[in-house]
Formats: structure tokens, sequence, C-alpha cells
């Protein structure tokens, strides 16, 4: 079946339009969305009524347009600001793990390996709850014994961001163990013997040839942190992130503004994926 | 001097990492487990038992719903592993160079974009006054609307979209690594397509399948937004219990219960699926 074996026509055929549907089959979901978002219709459903920028730059109700809806800006900078948090924090944590189980052998190297994995087989509902569970326990805890208030132990932003670390690093600690493993480390016995210090040699030598791997994960972690629903739901407070400010509006029903959002979704993420690719190689 | 400062630098290491396992993954999942166990017999009055438990299996719907959930979860990972190996397949097999590069990047785009957009777009083409209905009219196929959305086939086909992805990159990264001569000296020694499927392809494509499968059994049975937008107000998913009892009822001891249930089940069925096939957690996940 590979390209030395001759095939059947028949077969040669039916396998090539097995995959063209495949990919049409993936491509359509997001075409939809990106043409409704020109439907001049209150609408994201058929008939067709013309094509429209309103849904963008609308100012007027009911067509208010992305650029003029308050609550999906600002869920868009909530959004933001999580993922820069999320992203530097998962980046300096995978990191370190990276060097840690790449360079050093130590005793139960391997169950903290296991355990590093393990977000990656939890479903994110179950860390989100239990991130939650437990960092209430502690608030109150803490409240009974000193009578404070200790709201960044409660469903908020700072919650969110942990919730969302919690995972996103076991991604960033894979990426940049792939590129450290790579390294030739005579690299940096060259530097030590023309008289660095080990720190010196990591920061000069080693840090600069991780770099493009520590930008594909900071990417990735974004992008991760950006579409992240389910974590990001059980430990949202009173600052929701763009995806549960969609997911809330989707539920009263759904208005083209949606779909202009989903579209310029779908264009950051389609350019940040390809960064994080570039990056990698 | 020098070992005191490298055993320095090791406990360095070592302390980001300990502090993230132990605060938000080990910590969190016991205390899960400890408030699971909490009966509540009075105002702020708890005792120890497995109330919780034996309420999960005295309720009909909600072991109904829990043994939904992972039977549809697994339908999703078959189907998922049936129409994505064909694909990973023609990848890593039947294309070279740029129209590989092209065709897996084309796999990939989908899965950058939030889950919330992909379902919305399965919506809006599902719904009864959507492309697919508003398309069967047109062609004449169907005289009224009809509703796609609110129906098993339709949290399948979301399901299945959704971790699509998941299943296709290991595949073709195994499928990538089987040299090709194996194969061409399957078919020299008389071998049929099928026999050198059945004894060569998929015993070195094993890693990649089960890596593909645990992921898209995880993704498929922690899913909330699937089953939800596209299911419907009733369709049942042990996620959206979970939610339930957490957001909407405030019953957080019965809603840890559920949770460490689900976990038990993933783990106890990702377990079973690496004992099968004599994989490792490390080897198929850590790649």
């Amino acid at each position: 079946m590979i390209t030395t074996i001759p095939q059947s026509a028949p077969f040669r055929w039916s396998y090539r339009a097995y995959v063209t549907l495949f990919f049409i089959y993936l491509a359509l979901p997001l075409v939809t969305v990106c043409v409704f978002a020109f439907n001049d219709s209150v609408f994201p459903s058929l008939p067709w009524d013309g094509f429209t920028w309103d849904w963008f730059f609308g100012t007027e109700a009911p067509r208010i347009g992305v650029f003029h809806e308050r609550p999906i800006l600002r869920s868009i900078v909530i959004s933001g600001v999580v993922a820069i948090w999320v992203s530097g924090l998962s980046v300096i944590v995978g990191t370190c793990n990276a060097f840690l189980f790449v360079r050093h052998d130590f005793r139960g190297k391997n169950l903290l390996y296991i355990l590093m994995l393990l977000p990656l087989i939890i479903p994110g509902i179950i860390l989100g709850i239990s991130i939650l569970v437990f960092s209430s326990t502690i608030a109150n805890t803490l409240e009974e014994a000193t009578g404070l208030w200790f709201d960044g132990l409660r469903p908020g932003l700072i919650l969110v961001v942990l919730g969302q670390f919690s995972f996103i690093t076991t991604f960033a600690t894979l990426v940049i163990s792939a590129r450290l493993q790579k390294f030739d480390s005579s690299l940096e016995e060259a530097a030590l013997n023309l008289g660095a210090t080990k720190w010196g040699a990591i920061r000069q030598v080693t840090l600069p040839f991780l770099l493009p791997a520590m930008l594909a994960a900071a990417v990735v972690a974004v992008l991760m942190s950006f579409e992240n629903f389910n974590t990001t739901l059980m430990l949202v407070g009173s600052d929701a992130p763009l995806t549960v400010t969609m997911f809330d509006r989707l539920k009263l029903g759904s208005t083209p503004v949606l779909n202009a959002v989903s579209l310029l979704l779908i264009v950051v993420s389609a350019v940040l994926g390809l960064l994080s690719l570039l990056l990698k190689r | 001097m020098r070992s005191d400062k490298s055993k320095l630098g090791f406990f360095l290491l070592l302390a980001p990492l300990l502090i993230w396992l132990t605060t938000l993954i080990v910590l969190p999942h016991v205390g899960m487990f400890f408030v699971s166990l909490q009966e509540k017999v009075g105002i702020r009055q708890y005792e120890t038992s497995f109330a919780n438990y034996a309420v999960f299996f005295n309720e009909p719907l909600y072991w109904n719903t829990f043994a939904r959930t992972a039977y549809m979860s697994i339908t999703a990972t078959f189907l998922t592993l049936i129409i994505g190996f064909p694909i990973a397949y023609y990848i890593a097999k039947l294309t070279r160079g740029r129209a590989k590069t092209t065709l897996f990047l084309m796999c990939l785009i989908p899965f950058w974009v939030s889950e919330l957009v992909r379902t919305f777009g399965w919506m809006i083409l599902l719904r009864e006054t959507g492309v697919l209905s508003s398309f069967l009219q047109y062609i004449g196929a169907v005289s009224g609307p009809v509703e796609f959305l609110y129906n098993d086939a339709a949290i399948m086909t979301g399901l299945v979209y959704t971790s699509m992805l998941f299943m296709v990159v290991p595949l073709v990264t195994t499928l990538d690594s089987l040299d090709d001569s194996l194969i061409e000296a399957g078919y020299d020694l008389g071998g049929s397509s099928l026999s050198i499927l059945r004894e060569i392809v998929i015993p070195h494509a094993m890693p990649g399948i089960v890596s593909g499968c645990i992921v898209v059994f995880m993704l498929s049975l922690g899913n909330y937004l699937t089953p939800i937008l596209l299911g419907g107000k009733d369709s049942l998913w042990f996620t959206g219990l979970i939610y339930n009892q957490f957001i909407t009822r405030f019953n957080w001891e019965l809603g840890s219960a559920f949770g460490f249930l689900l976990l038990g089940l993933s783990s106890l069925i990702v377990f079973l699926a690496l004992k099968i096939s004599g994989q490792s957690l490390g080897k198929t996940m850590g790649r």
C-alpha cells in the first residue's frame, strides 16, 4: 500500500475520495462559522441575507459589532492576562523540569515523571473541582483561624491561572525536554574548559539553544489557556474569560457576533499555531 | 564545595516541580477524596461515611449516566481510530515532501481553534434552521426542516471531530517510523494487503494507537461542551452531573464523590489499555 506498491485504480481513487471527504469534514464547521460572521441577519443560520461588516464594526443595537461590544472586549482582555500568566509560569517551571529530568538521576525519578504526566490523563473538569475544593478548604481554615478574608483562594482569576497552569506545565515540560535532549553537552563542556562558570555556560550556551523550544512552549501555553473551558468553568469568579463569556451567550441564543468573535479566534489561533511549529523546528 | 553547589542546584530544580505537583495535583485530589467521604448530618456537621457513594449506586439516573458516558466515550474512541487510521496512513506512507506537510498542517489547524468555536460550527450546521437541513430541503430530499441536533449522533459527531487530531498525530508519528521496505518485504513474501496490515503495520503502530486511544477516551469522558451544546438539555453526561452538584446545587460532597468515580473509571480504563497492549504511560505519553 505504499507508493512503490501498485494498487488498482478503483482502490486508489476511493482512497483519495475518502481523504478528500475527511478534510471537508475537518474544514466544514470552521468555514461555516466564518461565513456566517458576514450574514446580514440577526441569526447565524440560513437564509443568506447578504454580506455585511456589521458584526465586526456595527454600533447600534441589535447589530453591535465585536469591536464595540464591551463585555466581549473585556473578556478578551481577561483571557489575555490569564494566558500571559499561565504561559510565563508554565515555561519557567517547565524549563526547570526539563533540566531536572534530562540532566539528573535520582531516586524516585520515575515516580515523579509519571506524576508529571498525570495531568494529561486527568479530565479537566476534575482538575478544576479538586483545586476548587482544596483552595476553599484552605480559605475556610485560614479564615476561621485569623478572621481575615482570603479572596485569592476563592473562585476568581488567581484560581483560573493556577488551574490552567496545573496541566499546561506538563505540555511545556515535554516540549522543552524534547529539545534539551538533542543538546550536544560537549558544547557546554567546552565553555567550562574555556573558564566559564557552570551557570555562565548554561546561560550563554544551553539557554540560547533552548530558547526556540521555550518560545514554542510559551505560544502553545497561550493557545491552550485561551481555549481552555472545562477547568476554567469550575474556577471562574465574576471576571469571565472569553470562552466562558461565549458559552453563556450561546446558552441564551446566538447572534452572528459570536461568529465574528470566532472568526477572529480562528485567525489568531492559526497564526499562533503556525508560529509555534516554526519555533519548534 | 563543587558537589555542595550542584546539590543546591538540584534542589532548586526539584522545588518548582514538587510545589506544583503537591499543591495543584496531589493534595487537591487527596482533599477531594476526603470531602467525598463526608456525609452531611446537620448544619455544618459532617460524619465520615460512604453515604455519597451509596447515593450514586442507589439512584439509577446517576449510574446510568455514568455507564452511558463511558459507553459513548469508548464508541467515540473506536470511531475516531477507524476514521483516523486510513488518514494517518495516507499522510505517513502515501504522500511525500510538501504535500505531506500541507496535509499534516491541515489536520492541525482546526484543533488550535477553541473547542467552543468548533462546537458552535456544528450547531450552525446541524440545527433545524441550519445548513444541512436547508441544503436537504433545497435539493428536495426532505419536505420540511429537519432537526439534526440534540441526539446521540450529533454528540458522537462532535466528540469524534473534537478528538480526531489526538488520534491522527500519534498515528502519523508511529507510521512514519515504519520502514517501507518491511511492507515491500511482506508483499514479496506473498502477503495480502490485509495480512500485512494485521501483521506488520498495526503491531508497529501500536504505541501510537494506544496513546491516541487513551487521549481520545479521556477527552471524550471529560468533555462538557459537546454533550451539553450538541446533545441539548436532556442529554446526560457525567461531567454535567458533576457541574450541577458543584455549581447549581452546591453539594460539594456528592460532587466530589462523582468526580472521584469519574477519575477512578478513567484511570481504570487507561490502566487496562496499557496492560493489554503492553505499553507504559511514560513511553506512550511522554513523547
